[in-house]
């Protein structure tokens, strides 16, 4: 048992941390450590400057244009992202659909997409959520009609994140009625330019434009780009399943950031003459987030050690998304603790408003939904209760 | 980077769940608290023959020279099994305090054979957990083979000394902290023995002109201690991780199997949800504990922190498992009989051993500032 690195992943870890020194600029700081992403135009441009250097798709396999790193590089690439205050890659082409094209997609598929992702040519958006269908998906109700060479779509996503700015869609329609819901469900590849799809923004409490309803009517999709087999769309999400301790992981080691925007802001801050950070009650709080982080840390170690050692990492992917979205969310609730008075500073009318905002505030706003998306904290305890403890 | 027990190790463990099943089966845990000098001088024999009591003895000091991780994978089983021995300040603390020192070859050939006990006074009153605090008062006179030394002052706690045949204590000398050793019946020492809620045995001592031996260079014990403070608290952690273990295990069991309203209460989602929340916190402890134990090895301050950020959230963690199995198991949860509320007992007392998480998270915010980070 050791936490040591050997020679050569002290070399790699060099040689990540003079990049990050040259790619990340100044003026992503501050968003990055309130957890909030950057606009899609500089999103594109890092994932871009990865892609140049050979680590678009970090956790790829080789073949489809990964670098084939193992568990402990990528785990030194994102402590150092994390370290030079760059922001998590775009996760939706990345982590959600890629693999899943890679694994059960056609030779065709492959060929046309995966590039597109790891070069940041397309933006893919999610259309799995609808108003009937949230944690519980499987009630979802677009539908998929075959007609010759196309699927025709008609129904309503939800909370389709960054529909106004993808330029495709991966999208679970229902292409025919079974008795069990999660069967009859198919996965297609939407051109977000083909007709009858209407994007609708839904306001967010952060008052970032983030997410949208997705209206599909009358949406004709080529036959060939359906992913795998007609009617088993649900079953490859499996898939992603294995994948999304990486995807956690990669979040988690990002938290630091998170804790550093905190500092900051109570260091520039007094009470009484004094520094917040200063006082034993705010720097208590602050060292009792700092201890979770740790251990929250050190979880994400052994879970890569796990997938290392090909070992079942059980539900730990779980708990760590369920202990980040925590710590997110308490990190950012003490941010505007440290604000004090000028929490109330939201948007300056006249002149300036205080250096950290907007956006600590918008990151104690979008922290809320990270214990609801992606599996809500209430679902991944069922998950695990239900895998893990057997009940 | 590597989180796996060595062959040697899963050996050292599978020993220790072996003698915790053989001697301190939980079922019946109260019969057995009946026959407790029996039991623990039993279990004390055992210890010394599998080796145990030797291997976190240095080699230069006589022992085998075991890693943390060594003494880890003894302490989870002791935990599961919730053995209440003196093993951490006997054979963990004591030996790191006075390693090297010559004059402690007797004291440490003692302990490895099992044939004495020792442990370590290092707390004051007024001084709560900190280890800095000192006002016992060490008089030095010359005498034949150097500097003849007596003690005089108050030792608030010492963890499992209630049997020691030795004790080693700070004190100050005009160098500053020292360390000393002192027979447990050496003229002016008054032992007051205490039994703790986990069955544990603690003194505290009055000290008033007792004759010391000097262990170590006078003035500079302060580094060595909180190191060996340090160690004593890895091997707590690795405990309450198997005691937490074990708590979460049997919580889980019970769940499946009581009935209530017709089912099982398991099938409450409300009782999942929690038990899903002890695993995390039983997951959170494991991952400090591996933490803390391999950082043993890092520079003073840097190794202090992450003891201490492991101290602290261990001890959270344990609680909360603790109290949450208590709990989850409803009225049988709080009756004596069942090994549930031993578990909790435990927990308290280890939250309590060489500093509380309250004090730990200010000696990490202390500690923040030092690093520079």
């Amino acid at each position: 048992m050791d936490l040591d690195f050997t020679p050569a992943e002290l070399a790699f870890r060099d040689e990540v941390r003079a990049f990050f020194a040259k790619t990340v600029p100044a003026e992503w700081l501050t968003r990055v450590r309130a957890g909030l992403r950057l606009e899609p135009a500089e999103l594109i441009a890092y994932q871009k400057a990865l892609a140049a250097k050979g680590w678009g798709a970090p956790t790829w396999p080789v073949e489809y244009g990964g670098p084939g790193w193992t568990p402990a590089q990528n785990y030194i690439f994102e402590s150092e992202s994390a370290r030079a205050g760059a922001p998590i890659q775009f996760h939706q082409g990345l982590e959600l659909i890629g693999p899943i094209i890679f694994t059960y997609g056609s030779q065709e598929l492959k060929d046309r997409y995966l590039p597109g992702i790891i070069n940041a040519d397309d933006w893919w958006c999610q259309g799995y959520s609808e108003p009937g269908a949230g944690s519980d998906l499987a009630s979802l109700r677009t539908t998929a009609v075959r007609d010759g060479d196309h699927y025709v779509l008609n129904g309503q996503k939800m909370w389709t994140s960054y529909a106004q700015v993808a330029s495709h869609m991966f999208v679970l329609a229902r292409t025919s009625q079974e008795p069990k819901r999660q069967q009859g469900i198919s996965l297609m590849l939407v051109d977000m330019k083909t007709p009858g799809i209407a994007i609708r923004k839904i306001e967010t409490m952060d008052e970032k434009y983030t997410t949208n309803e997705v209206f599909l009517d009358d949406v004709r999709v080529p036959a060939g780009n359906l992913v795998g087999a007609e009617g088993k769309g649900w079953e490859y999400g499996k898939v992603l399943l294995d994948r999304e301790r990486m995807v956690c992981s990669a979040t988690a080691i990002h938290l630091p950031q998170v804790l550093d925007g905190v500092r900051d802001a109570a260091r520039a801050r007094k009470v009484g003459g004094m520094p917040l950070i200063e006082t034993p009650a705010f720097a208590a709080q602050l060292a009792q987030l700092e201890i979770e982080a740790m251990a929250l840390e050190t979880m994400v170690l052994r879970l890569l050690a796990d997938l290392a050692s090909g070992a079942d990492s059980g539900p730990r992917g779980s708990m760590v998304k369920l202990r980040w979205s925590d710590l997110y969310q308490r990190a950012t609730a003490l941010w505007m603790d440290a604000l004090g008075p000028e929490a109330a500073h939201f948007r300056a009318l006249d002149g300036e408003g205080p250096a950290d905002m907007p956006y600590g505030m918008q990151g104690a706003l979008y922290s809320r939904v990270t214990s609801i998306y992606g599996g809500s904290s209430e679902i991944q305890h069922n998950i695990i209760a239900r895998r893990a403890l057997g009940l | 980077m590597n989180f796996e027990y060595s062959d040697e190790q899963r050996m050292l463990a599978d020993s220790a769940n072996r003698l915790g099943a053989d001697l301190w089966p939980s079922s019946d845990r109260l019969k057995l608290l009946e026959h407790f000098d029996t039991l623990t001088a039993h279990t004390s024999a055992q210890m010394a023959e599998l080796g145990w009591l030797m291997l976190p003895i240095a080699e230069e000091d006589g022992g085998l020279g075991g890693s943390a991780v060594d003494v880890m994978a003894i302490m989870e089983g002791i935990g599961r099994h919730l053995i209440p021995t003196s093993y951490v300040a006997n054979a963990v603390l004591v030996p790191a305090l006075v390693s090297g020192d010559p004059a402690a070859a007797d004291l440490l050939g003692a302990i490895g054979e099992g044939s004495a006990k020792a442990a370590a006074g290092l707390l004051e009153p007024d001084g709560g957990f900190d280890l800095g605090w000192v006002e016992c008062a060490a008089a030095g006179s010359s005498g034949g083979n150097g500097t003849d030394w007596t003690l005089t002052g108050e030792k608030l706690h010492v963890e499992d000394g209630a049997d020691a045949d030795w004790f080693v204590v700070t004190a100050r000398t005009d160098a500053g902290i020292s360390l000393f050793l002192v027979r447990a019946d050496a003229p002016g020492l008054a032992v007051s023995r205490f039994r703790a809620i986990d069955q544990h045995r603690h003194a505290r001592l009055k000290l008033d002109g007792v004759t010391a031996v000097l262990m170590g260079e006078a003035g500079a014990a302060l580094p060595t201690v909180e190191l060996a403070v340090d160690k004593a608290i890895c091997a707590h952690l690795a405990e309450a991780v198997g005691s937490m273990e074990a708590a979460h295990a049997a919580t889980l069991e019970y769940l499946r199997t009581r009935k209530q309203f017709g089912v099982a209460i398991g099938s409450f989602q409300s009782l999942q949800h929690r038990a899903v929340d002890m695993a995390i916190a039983l997951e959170e402890a494991r991952s400090m504990a591996y933490r803390a134990t391999l950082s043993l090895g890092l520079p003073a301050v840097e190794r202090r922190r992450v003891v201490s950020a492991a101290k602290a959230r261990v001890g959270q963690c344990g609680l909360y498992v603790g109290r949450q199995a208590v709990q989850l198991h409803g009225g049988v949860g709080f009756s004596d009989e069942l090994i549930i509320s031993h578990h909790l007992k435990r927990q308290m007392m280890l939250d309590c051993a060489y500093g509380s998480a309250e004090h730990h998270v200010a000696g990490f915010v202390a500690l923040q500032g030092v690093a520079g980070a």
